[in-house]
């Protein structure tokens, strides 16, 4: 008994241990595009869009488990991995897509990050500038150790959403219906709502970064069934702040009038009628989400590139030893910090071009996870099951289909954004 | 040709001539055996139709931009040899340890040397491995390679600073024991770096790959290196290998840091290497394994010298030249009554200054600082910094001597915070 029990307190101990990856990408999932894209949901088709979270969620659990799994048995982020099997023109076209996807992504938070401080009154002229550098120096400068405890405290401030949505005081039998009971219309702008909602959910960056920072943080095959629990858990919690978003929206804006939304500030101004701190506490999660996303996004980014290219990386050289790294990454938070303040810039555009870059990258990515996951002599006995390849695939084909979908939608996009 | 050198992305694809000039396929991959030679590339696989043949290095004329020409026409066709590194397959896009540079690298192209060699009857060319290239210049070939002519891609790289390893102090790290025999793969060159940049690289590396230097490289080394990781890796690592060697290196370091890195793992799996070890390592380790990791007896190493507090200078002088080893961290020598409870401390300096025949209790240091086994670690980095002592002698609950905490300990306290 008392041998069950010490084994035991080790397994909590080694949980304790193994936190962070699985929850920070996650948590990361629910960034200033996402947030956007379940408000929207939320303000256009009220509760009906909850059913998809149930789906969404699963998918999310199976590719992020294999991506942790991958890391700890191997050891190698994805980038390295797929550089070592399939040579260097491949892993340059993906690295020069994921930049390029990224570099968007960025964009997109500092965006978040504008307009949520100017619902504080807070000019995007010393908002973004300073947020850059903050987020900048933060990498450089901080170790991960305490990055990660800045990142991990982040989480906790996703419960604003959780708040706001019960501020709002929807209609919680509605709500509890639409979540188990699919609806399907043939609407044009419905099917878009549902593409949209998947293609933030599951994004390419997220496999490399997961996969990179269960490597960074050390988690072995042996530890891998806590660090699964881990992933687990950050899953369902990305998908229960998605839940808190749509229903706040739906509460406050589809139940009054339904309407499109197009950035995080209109969704959160739609909260007023609520009382003001609906509004700051939306807004304030909006800012949170923003932020930790532009944190992770260039720093994963550069990572990548660099392991994948062969390049020293790493926050614990110096510029001197590390030069691409530490340009690709400068570069990316200055570039998008810049593009934000730019008058005129056609931000909306570049967020449709962002979606389908990441749509062109995911299926590839997806295919190559499941590739290099089967491969025994990288994985041992950690290779998927059959049922867990059947699942995968029948994944990727669907986020395939999806995602050709989201591709069409946003080129048609685009083409109606510049007529 | 007028250059005397070759990239492997040139080779690869060049066209093979036989003795009529006939195009008989083309260059697949290329192969070392390193049993025979440690830079000859030995073998040229050669794509013709559906299958490969291999040809010899003696088989062949002379190697150019234009294609490869043929001296021989027996050729054989290729069945997977062991005894071959195929650089195509073995060594692009993997990992190798730069030993010069204590880095690990990813290998983009690789530069041979063309040599033209007095035959029997004619001259003929070689290539032999000169150095792995990596950086932007040769990711710039293997991006062009295939799509652009050969001579143009020279051109094109020519802005492009190069970035290469000389052959000679590159460490292929080879997982499969029988593998690493069969192409004489050896971690020896690892040895000559300083523990701490080993410690860095095999940081770096997979979990295989680490497994399979500690397994070779000597256990001293091994034992340094280790010390110099934090205790997570140096659990991961010491789970991944036999239990007997994982006892070979734990038994190399010093007790305290053995401790720490066995307590780390499951009890299971420290008990199995304690097992392997020597009955004097094991019976200290073990016992500095019953103290809480965050309190003094967790800190604290049994590398320490003690004498009777009846001893004089003489005493304390032969006893330092028996124990040379212990000479390099020894700043006090400790005494003890005949029960061996603690009752003074001598700076080893004060023995310069003093006769043969003092009592080494007369050159004691006043007053002796000391502290019980079951001290926090917070109260003990507060001692070293209010006296600014370099070695802290530790008791237990009777005053009996358990071991010494020494600056360096302390600095790792401080590190981890």
């Amino acid at each position: 008994m008392a041998h069950l029990l010490k084994r035991f307190r080790y397994h909590i101990a080694i949980f304790f241990a193994v936190i962070g990856p699985g929850f920070i990408t996650a948590v990361v999932d629910n960034d200033s595009g996402g947030i956007v894209t379940y408000s929207q949901a939320g303000a256009r088709w009220g509760y009906l869009p909850l059913w998809t979270l149930l789906p969404i969620t699963v998918v999310l659990i199976i590719t992020q488990e294999m991506c942790s799994r991958m890391g700890a048995v191997t050891e190698k982020g994805l980038s390295d991995l797929i550089r070592e099997e399939y040579g260097l023109r491949v892993t340059f076209v993906m690295m020069t897509l994921l930049v390029l996807a990224n570099l968007t992504n960025i964009m997109a938070e500092f965006a978040g990050i504008a307009s949520s401080l100017e619902l504080f009154h807070v000019s995007r002229y010393i908002s973004v500038p300073i947020c850059a550098f903050a987020v900048w120096f933060l990498a450089v400068k901080g170790n991960y150790r305490s990055v990660e405890k800045v990142f991990l405290f982040a989480c906790v401030v996703y419960v604003t959403y959780v708040i706001s949505g019960f501020l709002v005081k929807p209609d919680w039998k509605e709500a509890a219906i639409y979540t188990v009971k699919p609806v399907l219309m043939l609407d044009a702008s419905y099917i878009n709502m549902l593409i949209g909602m998947v293609g933030t959910t599951i994004a390419p960056w997220m496999q490399f970064y997961l996969q990179a920072a269960v490597v960074e943080k050390g988690v072995t095959a042996k530890e891998y069934a806590e660090s699964r629990i881990e992933v687990i858990v950050g899953c369902l919690m990305t998908s229960v702040i998605a839940f808190f978003i749509i229903v706040a929206c739906a509460g406050a804006i589809w139940a009054v009038h339904p309407r499109d939304i197009n950035d995080g500030k209109e969704a959160a101004l739609g909260l007023k009628p609520f009382g003001e701190y609906a509004v700051l506490l939306f807004a304030a999660g909006l800012f949170n989400a923003s932020i930790f996303a532009a944190s992770v996004l260039p720093l994963s980014t550069a990572y990548s590139v660099c392991e994948g290219m062969g390049f020293e990386s790493g926050v614990n050289k110096t510029f001197r030893e590390a030069p691409v790294f530490y340009w690709l990454y400068t570069l990316l938070i200055g570039v998008s910090a810049g593009v934000i303040l730019m008058p005129n810039f056609p931000l909306f555009k570049m967020i449709l071009w962002s979606q389908v870059l990441n749509g062109i990258l995911l299926p590839f990515v997806l295919i190559f996870m499941i590739l290099l996951i089967n491969n025994k002599r990288l994985m041992n006995e950690w290779t998927n099951s059959r049922a867990a390849n059947a699942i995968a695939w029948l994944t990727v084909v669907v986020m395939i289909g999806l995602t050709l979908a989201l591709v069409a939608t946003s080129i048609k996009g685009m083409g109606n954004a510049a007529g | 040709m007028a250059e005397s050198f070759l990239y492997f992305t040139e080779l690869l694809n060049l066209p093979v001539y036989d003795l009529k000039h006939r195009r008989i396929g083309r260059v697949r991959d290329a192969a070392l055996v390193p049993l025979v030679h440690q830079s000859r590339v030995d073998r040229f696989l050669v794509g013709a139709g559906s299958s490969w043949l291999s040809v010899r290095y003696d088989q062949i004329s002379a190697i150019g931009l234009s294609g490869i020409q043929l001296s021989d026409e027996k050729l054989f066709p290729y069945h997977s040899d062991e005894y071959m590194l195929r650089i195509n397959r073995d060594l692009l896009d993997q990992q190798i340890i730069d030993v010069n540079g204590r880095k690990v690298v990813r290998v983009n192209d690789v530069t041979f040397e063309l040599q033209r060699v007095p035959g029997f009857e004619q001259p003929f060319d070689q290539i032999y491995i000169k150095e792995v290239d990596i950086g932007l210049r040769s990711i710039l070939r293997r991006l062009l390679q295939g799509a652009v002519p050969r001579k143009m891609i020279r051109r094109l790289q020519q802005p492009v600073a190069p970035n290469s390893i000389p052959w000679d102090f590159c460490n292929i790290v080879e997982a499969d024991p029988q593998r690493r025999l069969r192409l004489n793969i050896s971690h020896d060159k690892l040895e000559l770096m300083h523990p701490a940049d080993l410690a860095e690289i095999v940081e770096e590396l997979g979990p295989a790959e680490r497994e399979a230097i500690f397994e070779t490289i000597d256990s001293e080394v091994a034992a340094e290196a280790l010390s110099e990781m934090d205790s997570k890796t140096q659990a991961s690592i010491l789970e991944s290998l036999e239990p007997e060697v994982a006892a070979d290196i734990v038994e190399e370091m010093s007790p305290d840091e053995a401790a720490d890195a066995l307590g780390e793992l499951e009890e299971e799996t420290s008990q199995e290497i304690l097992e392997e070890m020597e009955q004097e390592d094991k019976t200290e380790v073990s016992e500095l394994l019953e103290f809480e990791e965050d309190t003094a007896g967790g800190l604290m190493n049994t590398e320490y010298m003690s004498l009777p507090d009846t001893a004089t200078v003489a005493d304390a002088m032969v006893m330092l030249r028996e124990n040379e080893e212990l000479l390099e961290n020894l700043n006090l020598i400790l005494l003890v009554d005949a029960d061996g409870r603690l009752t003074g401390a001598v700076h080893l300096a004060r023995l310069f200054l003093a006769a043969g025949e003092t009592l080494l209790k007369s050159l004691a240091q006043d007053p002796l600082i000391s502290a019980p086994v079951d001290m926090p670690q917070e109260r003990v980095t507060e001692l070293f910094d209010k006296y600014n002592i370099f070695t802290l002698p530790i008791v237990d609950k009777q005053r009996v001597l358990s071991g010494v905490i020494t600056a360096d300990d302390i600095i790792s306290v401080l590190r981890q915070k």
